[in-house]
């Protein structure tokens, strides 16, 4: 079991309010990322969870029971830490024995489990090695072994991908996420990567500012994003904002339209405009086109395209796929 | 950064250490401010009166003070002045690449280890002695007649023993911190057309100024209290030539038994110090921010 | 960075280097010499440097004499001992400044450093009437009580310096995998922090062994340690000078020794960790 539910749960440091009231429900075995700016509130909310923070005010039930004055190591949560923190004293099998060492587990049985663990993660021949000669991803996963072994309610995840190259980022999300499905273990993943919020979860949580902005399946925050924040931040290549007549023309203050849903001609379009920068990808085309009413679009092309800067283009949309935004930055349904 | 838990745990840890220290200073400190206003001598048990001011007159209109207060910035003073210029000195040599590097720093720093009563006794009377002493036989050697050094020179004496045992704490900090030094910005002075000259006083005596800072604060303390130097070389002589102010109070206190006289005294001496612990603080908390 | 030095000056520098380190050591150097010379070779003109009749006799006769195990036992109980008690009480004080730091920690530290600079003669009179009424004058456990009050400050100050480097993340960790404080402080801070912990002792251990205001103030014969034992040497068994110099080469040895160890140590323990 491992369900979470935070109710009307704030955080101040001092006189600033971190996080104003918020409510949230995390169903078990759901894998949920908190995503959203550095500075947004993401992490701190990841620790009240944890218990290495105090709440201000408001209360966090996990499996029903009231655990906001729970201390971390009695709320049965597991957590991995950006850091990795490992203990660069202990050697790997230590390092993912020590919880079982705190509970009280014997030794036989200690061995067993952290030899199972190493066993998934790829260990073995490290358990006897010290975290400080382990490459960045094989000591990812000894922290992860430790958040393993004990079965917890829930494994919390803080930003633990940022510390290592690109490569190695796409296998571990890969890897968290096998992990994910083999357990159903409640998984909360905080990020500020939307790549990695959309490719691993079940729900993102859109954080501002301390604020949730919008909470749903990847493909429903792409395809309906609540506000302009939320339709900004997810997608890549951000999606393409106007303002003006072009919005004015569909009751609108702001319009916006993703890269992917433009269509491009050479002859004729919704939008004239001239190629700034071309980059080629191979398996797709960025266009960065400067339109003549003064605004600038990006265009996502499938393939090869054969544009360079300085080609006069015309653009496109579906009406259907451009997504329209009051003067607050709210949709309009 | 912490919960409500971790905080209660703090602050019970961190008491221990408070409250001891806080008795440290306040028991014996509001004693000696106490004693300080009576009348008060051990060989004259049960005759404590209040006397208010009295002690603290005698103490500082007392001719004994202002030579022991002058002997005490003297010796700091002097003692500051030749472990720093010869630290910086030492310093920029050992810096330099040469054989035995390791060797040479362990023979440097090695008299900041040697206990004060060893340093002084065996200066007096190894060295300084004049009738056995090695500098009488360099003398002698030399034809010059030898110098009793205690006997005709005891502050300066006392300065060059105090400042051998302190010469390597400040050259060790000083190479330290010239070590730090980032070979690029000396670099780029070489490209900018700066001399070795130029280049120590814009960017390697700039680059020290901070650790200057704080061999100065530190080694001011120490110096204000220096004692068992003076105990055993020259008791303070002759008459009050090589008294400072922690030996006076000493003398007046453990040796005439003076309780009150004594107390008075230690409290100016607690009011010297304060004035130049306030500067230090100041600058340690500067640098607790960087 | 490295760029090539001439030899030529290398050799100069390396000359130079030697004559000043050696001129420095020399007092020391001499005194050890001195110890193995007869009293009558110790003040011959012209002296001696190399070329004596080496002899132990009088390592042998300050050990008859004064007991000199004795008050090196004193030395030894006293230094470690009162490091010892500081490190009990300055860890876990430690602990709560780097890793729950409140808004008056700054403040506690600084005024921790500042009873530091409470000149010992301005509480001498107290502390000597105390210590008379409590019988603890002339004993190890009075200087022990005295010498990790005075040196308290210094612990904690290091020992801080050198937690404040460990990622509270780490802390954090164990407290997720269940380790209740003491835990926390005994299997992780600890282990992690050997380094720090054991330069600190060093330098306390230093800094003890030669303190020289209260050893010399609160003893007597019988807890006297090296230094108020040296001290008795003043006059005028101070002018034997070999038996004076085997009981300085005995005194100071192994606090030389222990000192070259920890040489990095000592100048961010004594610089508060304004230098590194």
């Amino acid at each position: 079991m491992g369900q979470i539910s935070l109710t009307q749960v704030t955080k101040s440091f001092g006189a600033t309010e971190v996080i104003p009231p918020l409510d949230l429900e995390i169903n078990d075995g759901e894998f949920v990322v908190f995503v959203g700016p550095s500075g947004c509130g993401k992490s701190t909310l990841l620790r009240l969870i944890a218990g290495l923070e105090d709440v201000s005010s408001g209360a966090i039930r996990i499996d029903g029971i009231n655990a906001t004055q729970l201390p971390p190591a009695r709320r049965g949560l597991a957590m991995v830490f950006q850091s990795y923190a490992l203990y660069p004293h202990m050697s790997v099998r230590k390092n993912i024995a020590f919880p079982l060492k705190m509970a009280g587990l014997p030794e036989d049985e200690r061995n067993r489990k952290v030899e199972a663990a190493a066993k998934v993660l790829n260990l073995t021949p490290y358990l006897e090695r010290k975290p400080g000669q382990l490459s960045g991803g094989q000591r990812q996963r000894v922290a992860i072994g430790r958040a393993i072994v004990r079965e917890p309610k829930a494994f919390l995840f803080d930003e633990p991908l940022s510390n290592l190259d690109a490569a190695l980022r796409v296998n571990m999300r890969l890897e968290i996420s096998e992990l994910h499905q083999s357990l159903k273990t409640t998984m909360v993943y905080v990020t500020h990567d939307q790549v990695e919020a959309m490719t691993m979860a079940d729900k993102i949580v859109v954080l501002q500012a301390g604020r949730i902005e919008q909470v749903g399946s990847p493909l429903d925050l792409y395809r309906a994003p609540a506000n302009q924040f939320v339709a900004g931040f997810i997608g890549s290549p951000r999606m393409n904002f106007l303002t003006g007549p072009d919005a004015v023309a569909v009751g609108a203050a702001t319009i916006g339209v993703r890269p992917e849903h433009l269509s491009l001609s050479t002859t004729e379009g919704r939008w004239k405009g001239r190629v700034g920068v071309a980059e080629h990808l191979g398996s797709d085309t960025f266009l960065h086109v400067h339109i003549d009413t003064g605004n600038s679009m990006t265009v996502r092309l499938t393939g090869e395209a054969a544009l360079k800067a300085g080609d006069t283009v015309y653009l496109s949309a579906d009406p259907q796929r451009i997504h329209r935004f009051n003067a607050n930055g709210l949709a309009i349904a | 950064m912490s919960t409500a838990h971790s905080r209660a745990a703090a602050k019970a840890m961190i008491s221990p250490a408070v409250l001891l220290l806080l008795c440290w200073m306040i028991v014996p400190l509001s004693m000696t401010v106490y004693f300080s206003f009576l009348s008060y001598n051990l060989l004259m048990p049960g005759m404590e009166d209040w006397i208010g001011l009295t002690n603290y007159e005698y103490f500082l209109t007392d001719p004994a003070f202002f030579a022991a207060l002058s002997n005490t910035l003297l010796l700091v003073c002097g003692v500051l002045l030749i472990t720093v210029v010869g630290g910086i000195l030492l310093a920029l040599l050992l810096d330099q690449p040469f054989f035995g590097q390791g060797i040479v720093r362990i023979l440097v720093i090695a008299p900041f280890f040697v206990m004060p009563t060893v340093s002084a006794l065996v200066w007096k009377n190894m060295f300084m002695n004049p009738v056995n002493g090695l500098f009488a036989y360099l003398a002698k050697f030399l034809g010059l007649a030898p110098f009793d050094f205690l006997a005709h020179a005891p502050l300066l004496s006392i300065i060059l023993i105090v400042a051998w045992g302190w010469l390597p704490f400040a050259t060790l900090i000083l190479l330290t911190a010239l070590q730090s030094l980032n070979p690029e910005e000396l670099e780029a002075a070489e490209m900018d057309g700066a001399g070795s000259l130029s280049r120590f006083f814009y960017i390697v005596l700039p680059h020290l100024a901070r650790a200057v800072t704080v061999v100065v604060l530190i080694q001011t303390i120490f110096l204000l209290s220096v004692f068992a130097e003076i105990l055993v070389t020259t008791n303070g002589g002759p008459g009050t030539a090589s008294t400072n102010i922690t030996y006076l109070v000493y003398a007046q206190s453990l040796l005439q038994f003076d309780v009150g006289g004594g107390s008075a005294g230690g409290i100016v001496a607690v009011v010297l110090a304060n004035i130049v612990a306030f500067f230090l603080m100041r600058m340690i908390g500067k640098n607790l921010e960087a | 960075m490295a760029r090539a030095v001439s030899t030529r000056r290398k050799l100069a520098v390396t000359l130079i280097a030697w004559g000043i380190g050696i001129a420095i050591f020399f007092p020391i150097l001499w005194t050890i010499l001195t110890s193995f010379k007869t009293e009558a070779e110790a003040v011959a003109m012209p002296p001696s440097f190399l070329f004596f009749d080496w002899t132990l006799e009088n390592y042998h006769e300050v050990q008859e004499r004064s007991n000199y195990f004795r008050h090196f036992l004193n030395s030894v109980i006293i230094s470690v001992g009162s490091t010892l008690v500081g490190l009990v009480i300055a860890i876990p004080a430690a602990w709560s400044m780097a890793f729950v730091p409140g808004k008056r920690t700054k403040d506690v530290l600084m005024w921790m450093l500042s009873t530091k600079m409470l000149p010992p003669v301005g509480v001498l009179i107290p502390i000597y009437l105390l210590f008379r009424d409590f019988g603890l004058l002339d004993t190890r456990i009075g200087l022990v009580i005295v010498l990790t009050l005075i040196n308290l400050p210094i612990i904690v100050w290091m020992l801080y310096t050198y937690f404040k480097e460990i990622p509270s993340e780490i802390l954090e960790a164990a407290r997720m995998d269940g380790a209740g404080l003491r835990q926390e402080i005994l299997y992780v801070l600890t282990p992690m922090a050997v380094p720090g912990i054991a330069s600190t002792l060093l330098l306390n251990i230093i800094l003890a062994w030669n303190e020289a205001f209260w050893t010399l103030n609160l003893t007597a014969a019988k807890a006297a340690p090296l230094t108020a034992f040296i001290a008795s040497y003043s006059s005028p068994e101070g002018l034997f000078y070999a038996k004076l110099s085997a009981a300085s080469t005995l005194a100071i040895a192994p606090i030389l020794i222990l000192g070259w160890f920890s040489q990095k140590q000592l100048v961010r323990g004594l610089t508060f960790g304004a230098v590194k």
